[in-house]
C-alpha cells in the first residue's frame, strides 16, 4: 500500500467511528467503495476516452457496478496500478488470480491457447460480466449457442481447424428450436454436452463427447432412453468396448438432431442403419416398405426401428424383442390392422436372388424375368424386321399410290 | 352433332371417300378407359418400382408425395378393374347367353387359331423377303397377342395388386411367402406390360410405316376403304362376299374428332415414350 492509500485507510477508520451512530452500518461502506471506483471513473467514465492506439478504454460505471464484479475495486484486477497518474502500459488482467480452478480447466482443454481464447471470448467484455443465470450474460443458457457460434458458426474457423460449421446445424435441430423458439432453459445447449471450461476433443476418452461416453452424456437428460439403450445390443456392444456399434449421435447426429417422427428424420435414418447392416438394407430396399417409403411425403411405411425397436434393439431370439416370433402379430398389427399368424410369415428381408434362402421367390423371379426377356426379345426382333420390311415395300411402290399404305 | 358428322371435312386420302365401321363406340371407349388408366398406373407404378431413381422422387414430390402416388395408382386400378369386368360381362353375355357367333371361334374371334400360327411364320418369311405377305383377318396374330397379354396381365397384376392392397385379408388364404411373391410378380409383370405397350404395341399398331404416326381407327371407329382393304384384305373380302358392306358403311370422321384423337394419341404416345426412356435409364443405371 502506498502513502495515499494508507491515509485513506486511516480516514476510513475514523469514518467508521462516526458511523457507529448511524443505524445502517453497510450504508457507510457504499460511498467509500464507490469513491475508489469513482477515482478511476473520473477519467475512464468519459465514454470517448481512448488509449494512444485509439482503442476505447472507457468504462460505464453504472453497468460495471451492476456486473458480477461490481463490488470489486478497479485495482483488484488492475493490480499493477498503484497511484495516479499510472503508466500508459499496464499489465493484462489475469483472471486466474481469483478463478484458478477454471483457468486450469481451460489450460487442459481444446481452448488452451490463451491468446486465441481469452476468458472474455466467452464471458464477454471484461467490465460487464454477469452471472450465468442473468439473461445479460453471454453464458446464460439461451445465449450460449450464439456465444460459441461466434467462432463455431464461421466457415473460416471450420476451414482453419478442420472443424465442421456446427452452429447452423444446431440452430435447426430439435435442441436449437427448443432453446431459440421456446426459450427452454433445460434444452441442451453447447455446454450441456461439451462442458464449459474443460472442453476436450471427442477423440479424448475423458471427453463427454467421446464415443463410449455419449450415451451417458445424452442420458443426463434422456435418462429413460439411456436405460433402454443399455439393454439393447448396441448399448451392450459399446459397453463391451466395441466402438463400431452405434451410440446416440450415430443415428441422431450430434448437432443436427431432428424430431424422430419428422419426415426428414424418417427419410435419412434408414441408410444410417444400412451403413453397418448392408445386407439387411439391400434386402429391405427390395420390399414394398422401402420402395414406397423412399419417395417421401408419406412417412408411415416401416423403417428399421419401427419393427426392431429404436433404442433397445434386441435379437429376434429375445422374448422382449418386437420381432420375436411371439410378438410379430402385435408388431406388424401396429400398421396392418388385422394382421394374423399367416400374415406375419411375410419376410421383410426376403432375398429373391438367393436360391437357398428363399427358393420359391427365387424361381418366381426367375420365371418372371425369363417371361419378360423372352417376350420382349422376340417382339423386338419381330417389330424391327417388320418396320424395315414395311418401309422397304412402301418406298418400292411409292410411284404406285403415293406410298401411304403400300 | 349430326351437322358435324355429315360435313366431309377430312383430308385423308380415300379413293372413293368410303369409310367402314371397324370399332363400335363402346369398344373405342373401352380402349380409352384402358389406355388412360394404364398410363396412370404405369406413371405411378414406375415411380414406386424405381423409387430410388432421380426422377421418381421429383415426380412424387410434384404430385404430393407417395401418399398421392399410391392413391392415384389405386384409383386407376379400380377404373381398370371396372373396365375389365365390363368386358368380361360383355363377352359372357354375347358369347354364352346370346350365343352370338364369332366370339369364341371363327374369323372374328380373339381366340388364336391355326391361321394365326401360319400368319406368324408367313409374316416373318415376308420380313426376310422369303414369301408373300399374309392376308389378315379382323384380328391379326399380334393383336390377339396384345389382347391376351392384357387379359393375362390384368388377372396376374390385378390379383397380386389386390393381394398387396388387402394383405391382411389375403393372408387368410395365402401362405406367408406369397405376400413376398406378389410384389415380385406385380412389379415384373407390370414392367413387362409397360415395356411391351410402350416399345412394341406403339410401334406395331401406330408407329410402323403403314400407320405412322398413328392408327386412327381405334379413336374414330372408322377406316377408309383403301386402308381397310390394304390392312385387312380377308375381312374386307368377307364383308363384300357376305353383302354386309352397306350395313358397315360409316361416315368420314369429322375434323374435330380427327384432331382430338390425334392430340390424345400424341399425348399418350409422348407419355409412354417418356416413361419408356425413364424406365430404361433406371433399369440399366
Amino acid at each position: 500500500m502506498n502513502c495515499a492509500a494508507r491515509k485513506r485507510a486511516r480516514s476510513r477508520i475514523r469514518n467508521r467511528i462516526f458511523a457507529v451512530c448511524v443505524a445502517v452500518f453497510a450504508i457507510a461502506f457504499a460511498p467509500i467503495a464507490l469513491r475508489a471506483q469513482a477515482d478511476c471513473l473520473a477519467c475512464h467514465g468519459d465514454a470517448s476516452m481512448t488509449d494512444s492506439a485509439g482503442h476505447s478504454i472507457a468504462v460505464d460505471g453504472q453497468k460495471f457496478s451492476s456486473s458480477i464484479h461490481g463490488s470489486l475495486q478497479c485495482t483488484s484486477c488492475h493490480a499493477d496500478i498503484k497511484d495516479y497518474p499510472h503508466p500508459e502500459k499496464i499489465a493484462p488482467v489475469d483472471c486466474k488470480t481469483c478463478h484458478a480452478d477454471q483457468a486450469s480447466s481451460v489450460s487442459g482443454s481444446v481452448h488452451a491457447n490463451a491468446s486465441d481464447h481469452p476468458c472474455t471470448s466467452c464471458h464477454g467484455v471484461a467490465h460487464y460480466i454477469f452471472p450465468k443465470d442473468d439473461p445479460r450474460s453471454n453464458v446464460y443458457p439461451l445465449n450460449v449457442p450464439k456465444t460459441c457460434g461466434t467462432c463455431h458458426g464461421s466457415p473460416d474457423l471450420a476451414k482453419k481447424h478442420g472443424l465442421p460449421n456446427v452452429y447452423p446445424l444446431y440452430m435447426d435441430s430439435i435442441h436449437g428450436f427448443a432453446l431459440s423458439k421456446e426459450g427452454l432453459l433445460v434444452a441442451a445447449n453447447c455446454q450441456s454436452c461439451h462442458g464449459s471450461h474443460n472442453i476436450l476433443s471427442h477423440t479424448n476418452p475423458q471427453s463427454p463427447t467421446y464415443k463410449s461416453n455419449v450415451p451417458k452424456t445424452c442420458g443426463t437428460c434422456h435418462a429413460k432412453i439411456e436405460a433402454d439403450y443399455e439393454q439393447g445390443v448396441h448399448g451392450k456392444a459399446v459397453a463391451g468396448g466395441n466402438l463400431n456399434a452405434p451410440v446416440c449421435s450415430d443415428c441422431h447426429t450430434a448437432h443436427a438432431i431432428l424430431q424422430p417422427t419428422e419426415s426428414a428424420f424418417r427419410m435419412q435414418s434408414t441408410p444410417i442403419c444400412g451403413n453397418c447392416h448392408k445386407d439387411k438394407f439391400s434386402t429391405y430396399r427390395d420390399t414394398f416398405h422401402s420402395q414406397l417409403g423412399s419417395l417421401g411425403g408419406y412417412v408411415e411405411t416401416a423403417r428399421c426401428w419401427d419393427c426392431h425397436g429404436a433404442h433397445d434393439v434386441r435379437p429376434a431370439s429375445d422374448p422382449a424383442s418386437p420381432i420375436n416370433q411371439a410378438n410379430l402379430v402385435s408388431t406388424c398389427g401396429r400398421c396392418h390392422a388385422g394382421a394374423n399368424a399367416s400374415f406375419v410369415k411375410y419376410q421383410p428381408h426376403a432375398n429373391a436372388r438367393d436360391r437357398k434362402l428363399s427358393p420359391a421367390l427365387y424361381y418366381i423371379r426367375l420365371f418372371m424375368n425369363l417371361l419378360l426377356a423372352g417376350v420382349l426379345i422376340f417382339f423386338m426382333i419381330h417389330t424391327i424386321l417388320w418396320v424395315i420390311r414395311s418401309r422397304y415395300s412402301q418406298v418400292k411402290s411409292r410411284a404406285g399410290n403415293g406410298g401411304k399404305n403400300a | 352433332m349430326p351437322e358435324l358428322e355429315t360435313a366431309n371435312t377430312t383430308t385423308e386420302s380415300a379413293v372413293n371417300g368410303r369409310y367402314f365401321v371397324r370399332f363400335t363406340r363402346q369398344q373405342r371407349y373401352m380402349h380409352a378407359a384402358l389406355f388412360t388408366s394404364f398410363l396412370g398406373l404405369a406413371a405411378t407404378g414406375l415411380v414406386m418400382r424405381f423409387s430410388d431413381s432421380f426422377w421418381a422422387r421429383k415426380f412424387a414430390a410434384g404430385v404430393g408425395g407417395f401418399g398421392a402416388i399410391l392413391f392415384l395408382h389405386k384409383l386407376c386400378a379400380i377404373v381398370l378393374t371396372i373396365a375389365f369386368l365390363i368386358h368380361v360381362k360383355e363377352v359372357f353375355q354375347r358369347g354364352l347367353l346370346r350365343r352370338e357367333k364369332g366370339i369364341f371361334w371363327g374369323s372374328t374371334s380373339m381366340v388364336a387359331n391355326w391361321k394365326d400360327v401360319k400368319d406368324l411364320f408367313g409374316h416373318m418369311r415376308w420380313f426376310l423377303g422369303l414369301g408373300p405377305k399374309p392376308q389378315f383377318e379382323r384380328y391379326a396374330y399380334w393383336e390377339k397377342f396384345d389382347y391376351w397379354a392384357v387379359f393375362w396381365g390384368m388377372i396376374i397384376i390385378g390379383f397380386s395388386g389386390y393381394a398387396m392392397w388387402f394383405a391382411p385379408f389375403f393372408a387368410h388364404f395365402l401362405p406367408g411367402w406369397a405376400l413376398n411373391a406378389v410384389l415380385i410378380i406385380h412389379s415384373e409383370e407390370g414392367l413387362l406390360a409397360i415395356l411391351f405397350i410402350f416399345a412394341i404395341h406403339f410401334v406395331n399398331t401406330h408407329l410402323r410405316p403403314d400407320s405412322f404416326p398413328m392408327d386412327m381407327v381405334i379413336f374414330t371407329g372408322v377406316e377408309s376403304e383403301e386402308e381397310f382393304k390394304h390392312k385387312r384384305p380377308l375381312e374386307y373380302k368377307r364383308m363384300i362376299s357376305e353383302g354386309k358392306a352397306e350395313s358397315r358403311l360409316g361416315v368420314a370422321p369429322p375434323l374435330w374428332l380427327l384432331n382430338f384423337s390425334k392430340a390424345v394419341g400424341a399425348i399418350a404416345i409422348f407419355i409412354g415414350l417418356t416413361l419408356l426412356v425413364l424406365t430404361l435409364t433406371a433399369y440399366f443405371h
